[in-house]
C-alpha cells in the first residue's frame, strides 16, 4: 500500500471540522426554524463560523502538500 | 475553453513523460514571463498587477461623475462598498468603525479580485495561493488592531484587559493570561494567514487535478473507461469551477470581517 503518512493526517484532521461544520449548520437550521425573521442576521454568524471550523482542516491539506507530500 | 488553453498549455509536458504528472506544489512557481536584471516578471506578479489596475480603474471610473440615480456600473460599485460599510462594520465595530471602512473596503475588493483571479479564463491563478500576500495583509490588519487598542486603553490596560478579563475566578489566571495572549498576539496573524493561503491552495490544486487528470484520461489513456472517466472528471471539475468561486468571495468575506471582529474586540474591550 503506497502513499504517505500526510494522506493520513488530511484524513484524520478532516473528522474534527466535519462535526464542528455539522454542529454549526444545525444550529443555523434550528435559528431559521425558529424564528425566518432571522435568517440573515444568523447567516452571517454561520458564514464566519463555518470559515473559522474549516481553517484548521485546510491548514492541515496545505501543510500535507507543502511539508512534503 | 479554458480547459483546452490550460491542456494545450500542458499537453507537451504531459505527453512526454510516462504517466500523468499529479499537480502539487510545484506547479505554483513559474517560470519568468521577463527579467530585468535580477527582477524576475512571473505570473503571479502580473495577475497581481492586472487586478490591482482592474480595481483602481473600476472604481475611478465610477467617481468620474457621481450620478444621483446611479447607472449600472455605479449601483454595482456602490452594492459592494455597501456591503463593507453597512454590512460589516457596523455589527462588528459600530458607529466608530467607520473611519476604517476605506481600509476594509479596500482589503474586500483587492482579496476578491485576487482570489476570484483563480477561475477566470487564461489568468487561472489564484494571487493569494502564494503566502506573500495574505501574509502581509494580516500583518497590515495585527498591526492595525493592536495600535488601536493599544492607543485607546494605554499599553499596559490594553494588555490587562486582554489577559486578565474582569468577571473571571482569579484562580484560572495563570492559566488564562498566556492563553489570550498567545492567541490574541501571536495566532491571530497566522490563522488569518494560513486560512486565506491554504483555502485558495487547496482549491488551485484541485483544480489542477480535476481539470489536468480528465485531460489525461480522455487523450492519453485509450477505451472507454478512459473516456468515461475523463469526462466525469472535466465535468467535475466545471462544478468544482463554480463552488470554487463560491469558496473564494467567502474567504474575501472572512478576512475583512475578522478583520474588522479584531478591531471591534479592540476598541470596546474596556469595561
Amino acid at each position: 500500500m503506497e502513499g504517505s503518512l500526510n494522506m493520513v493526517g488530511i484524513g484524520l484532521a478532516a473528522i474534527g471540522p466535519g462535526v464542528g461544520i455539522g454542529l454549526i449548520f444545525a444550529a443555523y437550521i434550528n435559528g431559521v426554524a425558529r424564528q425566518p425573521e432571522a435568517r440573515s442576521v444568523l447567516q452571517g454568524i454561520a458564514i464566519l463560523g463555518f470559515a473559522l471550523a474549516e481553517a484548521m482542516f485546510v491548514i492541515g491539506i496545505g501543510l500535507a502538500f507543502a511539508l512534503g507530500g | 475553453m479554458s480547459t483546452t488553453a490550460l491542456a494545450g498549455s500542458v499537453l507537451a509536458s504531459v505527453s512526454t513523460q510516462e504517466g500523468f504528472h499529479a499537480p502539487g506544489p510545484a506547479d505554483f512557481e513559474f517560470p519568468p514571463i521577463f527579467t530585468i536584471g535580477a527582477f524576475e516578471f512571473t505570473k503571479p506578479m502580473l495577475v497581481i498587477v492586472l487586478g490591482t489596475l482592474f480595481i483602481g480603474g473600476l472604481f475611478y471610473a465610477v467617481s468620474r461623475n457621481f450620478a444621483l440615480v446611479p447607472g449600472k456600473l455605479q449601483f454595482a460599485a456602490e452594492s459592494g462598498y455597501n456591503f463593507v460599510r453597512n454590512g460589516i462594520v457596523p455589527d462588528t465595530i459600530g458607529r466608530e468603525g467607520y473611519r476604517f471602512v476605506p481600509y476594509l473596503a479596500t482589503l474586500f475588493f483587492f482579496l476578491a479580485v485576487m482570489n476570484v483571479s483563480g477561475i477566470i479564463p487564461i489568468l487561472q491563478f489564484p494571487a493569494t495561493s502564494r503566502i506573500a500576500i495574505p501574509l502581509f495583509l494580516a500583518i497590515i490588519s495585527w498591526v492595525i488592531f493592536n495600535y488601536v487598542g493599544i492607543r485607546r486603553q494605554g499599553f499596559g490596560g490594553y494588555f490587562k484587559n486582554m489577559m486578565f478579563p474582569p468577571g473571571v475566578p482569579k484562580a484560572i489566571y495563570p492559566l488564562l493570561a498566556p492563553l489570550e495572549f498567545l492567541s490574541t498576539v501571536i495566532i491571530r496573524p497566522f490563522t488569518l494567514t494560513l486560512r486565506l493561503t491554504m483555502n485558495m491552495f487547496a482549491g488551485h490544486l484541485v483544480l489542477l487535478l480535476t481539470i489536468l487528470g480528465g485531460e489525461y484520461l480522455l487523450f492519453e489513456m485509450q477505451g472507454v473507461v478512459g473516456f468515461a472517466a475523463g469526462s466525469m472528471s472535466i465535468l467535475f471539475g466545471i462544478v468544482l469551477t463554480f463552488f470554487e468561486g463560491f469558496i473564494q468571495l467567502l474567504q474575501a468575506y472572512v478576512f475583512t470581517l475578522l478583520s474588522a471582529i479584531y478591531i471591534g474586540g479592540a476598541l470596546t474591550h474596556e469595561h
